[in-house]
């Protein structure tokens, strides 16, 4: 850890506020970045985070109090000003340009020349450089659109590392990475800190939290609850303090047996190109894990189960042959999946909340005149019973925060009323405290007879939370297991295919 | 800023009550009827009214099947040469028949049985070539206005393609006459437009077409059947190709390569000027109607003036959509 010598901040925010129209939503905000440490800010969702990063960056101005770099009042009129004078943001979105290459990416908007021509060979070389930095396996020649989540993520830290930073901002940078992923981000982060450069990033994940960063701000409803070191909070007193109560027990336990009458039943599934030969079967009012590596073909096997996907193999739902070539078909033998996606394929960003809620359940609502008070309800309900907090009902899905956009799309996906229910990723970008409350969700759900899938790249969650994790790697079923065997040690190995000794790590 | 959203995007609210975004059109609308009415005191006579509501009719009707295909994140080019097609394969049908079927009902009836299947049909090929096989609509929408437009021209050889006069007459009250003095053509485009708007508000295709249009990876994943709705689109507006077409034949009563030249830029022009944003995402009918209504009465109010000349239209035209286009991106700027 950095030494805690009491060096001028090189970034400060002192006494900000910002308000969207009538909502403040930051009120009074005090952080100190310092070159050399690493600071962390945590908080529930919607507490301000983004906001007051973006803040610090150039993407928004503040309505109140004032920026300072190295102790001097700025005001960054852009993005592009802030960026310049060092201080840059790794958006919670990513902030790509997908139709260009990854180099093309890292070096937009500050190509290297000779001459008049571009350099294309020296920016390879280097963009090739930073990427194996980061353990990243994409290629620079690599179309964006075309690389996976996590690879974006490496190509947006790329592309900070290349732009010389000073003080860099993450937002949630490790939400989509896998464990190992993020370990290369630390590594990196390590050796930015002992250059100089003064870093600040925000996790739902306190156990990283505590790993990397020096000192912690915690957040709650748009003010600074409290700044201290790392060293002195234990995980348990940073998740007490962004939620404002004690959290214990975060996995319920299941109360009562399970049925053993099947609601599903997968036999050689194939998604050509993705995934093999999946077989499972599905009890009602089970919760079913899904573990395996990113890349091991979970999602895509799901996504091939109800019909997003190309797909052969035999699936019976409730015992009868099942035909699934849409999810329109799927969702009407009451099989549902949600996206771990939600950014660019669970929520159409640009629409309302209401819009949004009942985008896959519209039907219920045309009478053939779609029932606006009905829809009302609805958002009424979803807003109430998943704890949405929005800054007013009528606004865009894009101006919420990351979690309270996943609330929605839970919401958006329950309302359709599954009998089975593939969640993908179901707590990405979400705060400790509404993780519980989306786990009791799922219990409740599975208590009522629904059966529900969970893919999780957590193990702690996707073992707390299931009945049996069957694991996949390399697109084919590894194993299963349940009980006692329920462990990450055994979900690992299955996962990267070790017998007893571990070598090398399973290509993601 | 740099920040960057995807897909279309739907206007931003003003903060200060007004709104320009719904405002605009209505606003220019108005100042064209007020400047009408001052430079010509004939403009707001009953007979020029309706004539320049009949004339906006075609466009309109069409325009209004093109609101569609725009908010679900499409667009058709092929528009103006299939109605061009359409009319020149109805006279010659109409034609054909009239030595066996006399002059009557039967014929007309034919005649707009033709040209309904062959809008239906023309939409649905645009549509499947979109949808099916993944082709730009851009891309599609050319070749097509290509081969419709030289398909007329062929089935004309290269002249024009008449009526039959007794069939003309016959033909007429589809455009010249109406209920209450009001004709044809207006009352169906007033109905099609009602129908449009209350499609787009109020029904589940409507927001399918707005959701498809802002982003259609999420209408998939959230169960909507994106190519059936975009097919939809296309078809419908193939159809009301047809039913403009079915009024303008009785109108000029011929059909060559000249007939409904340039349609395709004016139905999307005031779909534009509407509200309506081109990337898809967004879409309002009433706003196309105004817009319908903004581009025929610049061209009306040039003809009843000597202040301009009428052959400047084009470019005032011009003029309005690009500050159509502007002021959308202000309100959004505000954002
Ligand atoms: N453009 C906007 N217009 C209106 N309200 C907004 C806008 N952007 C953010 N907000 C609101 O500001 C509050 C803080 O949002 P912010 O994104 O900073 O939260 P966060 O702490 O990053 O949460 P999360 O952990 O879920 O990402 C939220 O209530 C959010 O809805
Ligand atoms: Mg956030």
């Amino acid at each position: 850890m950095a030494s805690q010598t009491i060096s001028q901040p090189r970034l400060a925010l002192r006494s900000v506020d910002r308000s969207f129209g009538p909502v403040q939503v930051l009120h009074g905000i005090d952080i100190d970045l310092r070159p050399g440490e690493v600071h962390a800010l945590i908080g529930e969702n919607g507490a301000g985070k983004s906001t007051a990063m973006k803040i610090m960056t150039g993407y928004l101005a503040p309505t109140g109090g004032t920026v300072e770099l190295d102790g001097k009042p700025v005001r960054f009129g852009s993005s592009e000003t802030a960026e310049a004078q060092g201080v840059v943001l790794i958006h919670q979105e990513f902030n790509l340009a997908e139709q260009l290459t990854v180099e093309e990416n890292v070096f937009l908007g500050r190509e290297l020349r000779r001459g008049l021509f571009l350099d294309k060979a020296a920016m390879r070389r280097k963009t090739a450089g930073w990427l194996s930095e980061l353990r990243c396996r994409v290629a620079p020649t690599d179309r964006v659109s075309d690389i996976s989540n996590p690879d974006k993520q490496l190509v947006e830290i790329a592309k900070a590392l290349g732009r010389d930073a000073k003080v860099i901002v993450m937002d949630e940078p490790t939400a989509v990475l896998t464990n190992s992923e993020a370990e290369a981000l630390f590594e990196q982060i390590d050796r930015l800190r002992s250059e100089g450069a003064a870093i600040l990033f925000t996790s739902h994940k306190l156990d990283e939290v505590k790993r990397i960063s020096d000192r912690i701000t915690v957040m709650r409803d748009g003010v600074v609850v409290t700044t201290k070191p790392t060293s002195e909070m234990s995980e348990d007193q940073m998740a007490e303090a962004m939620v404002g109560r004690e959290l214990k027990d975060l996995y319920p336990v299941r109360r009562g047996a399970l049925s053993e009458t099947p609601a599903l039943q997968v036999e050689g599934l194939t998604v050509p190109g993705h995934a093999e030969d999946v077989s499972f079967t599905l009890r009602q009012g089970e919760i079913l894990g899904i573990a395996g590596l990113i890349g091991s073909g979970r999602t895509e096997a799901m996504e091939g189960l109800v019909g997003l996907r190309r797909h052969t193999g035999r699936v019976r739902i409730g015992g009868q042959d099942a035909t699934i070539r849409t999810p329109k078909e799927a969702q009407e033998l009451g099989l549902v999946y949600l996206t771990e996606d939600r950014k660019s394929r669970g929520l159409v960003l640009n629409m309302g909340l209401r819009e949004n809620l009942t985008l896959t359940s519209l039907r219920q609502f045309a009478k053939p005149l779609l029932d606006r008070r009905a829809e009302e309800e609805a958002l009424t309900k979803a807003i109430r019973d998943f704890d949405i907090r929005t800054p007013a009902r009528d606004t865009l899905a894009k101006n919420l925060s990351g979690g309270n956009q996943q609330k929605l799309l839970i919401a958006k996906t329950m309302l359709a009323e599954p009998k089975i229910v593939i969640i993908d990723e179901p707590t990405r970008g979400i705060d400790i405290g509404t993780k519980q409350q989306i786990y009791d969700f799922i219990h409740r759900l599975a208590a009522e007879g629904t059966s529900v899938i969970v893919i999780s790249s957590e193990l702690p969650e996707v073992i707390g939370l299931s009945d049996r994790v069957l694991v996949m790697r390399r697109g084919r079923m590894a194993g299963e297991v349940a009980g006692a065997d329920k462990t990450e040690d055994a979900i690992v190995r299955l996962a990267m295919g070790l017998g007893a000794a571990s070598r090398e790590e399973e290509p993601a | 800023m740099t920040t960057t959203t995807e897909g279309g995007a739907a206007p931003a609210k003003a903060r200060h009550g007004v709104n320009l975004h719904v405002l605009g059109p209505i606003l220019a609308l108005i100042a064209l009827v007020i400047v009408g009415a001052l430079m010509n005191s004939n403009f707001l006579s009953a007979g020029n009214v309706t004539n320049v509501l009949a004339r906006s009719a075609f466009i309109g009707i069409i325009a209004v099947g093109m609101t569609f295909v725009i908010t679900a994140g499409g667009l058709d080019l092929s528009v103006g040469s299939m109605a061009a097609f359409i009319a020149g394969l109805m006279i010659l049908v109409m034609n054909l028949a009239l030595p066996s079927m006399g002059v009557g009902l039967p014929v007309m009836l034919l005649g707009i049985a033709t040209a309904l299947v062959a809008g239906l049909v023309a939409g649905w090929i645009n549509g499947i070539l979109i949808t099916t096989m993944r082709i730009e609509a851009f891309i599609v929408t050319l070749g097509t206005m290509g081969i419709y437009r030289s398909l007329v021209t062929w089935l004309a050889d290269g002249g024009t393609l008449s009526l039959d006069f007794g069939l003309r007459t016959a033909l007429q009250p589809l455009y010249y006459s109406g209920i209450l003095g009001i004709s044809w053509p207006i009352i169906v485009f007033a109905i099609v437009a009602i129908i449009g708007e209350v499609v787009m508000r109020m029904t589940a295709f409507g927001r399918y077409c707005a959701a498809i249009g802002s982003n259609d990876q999420v209408a998939r994943y959230s169960s909507v059947n994106v190519n059936r709705m975009r097919l939809y689109t296309y078809v419908g507006l193939g159809l009301l190709v047809g039913i403009a077409t079915i009024m303008y034949v009785p109108r000029l009563g011929s059909a060559s390569s000249a007939t409904g030249v340039l349609w395709e830029l004016e139905a999307i022009a005031a779909v534009i000027i509407g509200g309506t944003v081109l990337k898809g995402g967004f879409g309002r009918v009433w706003g196309t109607v105004i817009g319908v209504l903004i581009l025929s009465l610049i061209g009306n109010i040039l003809n009843l003036t000597d202040a301009v000349s009428p052959y400047l239209n084009g470019a005032i035209q011009g003029v309005i959509i690009v500050l159509a286009v502007i002021l959308q991106r202000e309100s959004k700027a505000g954002d």
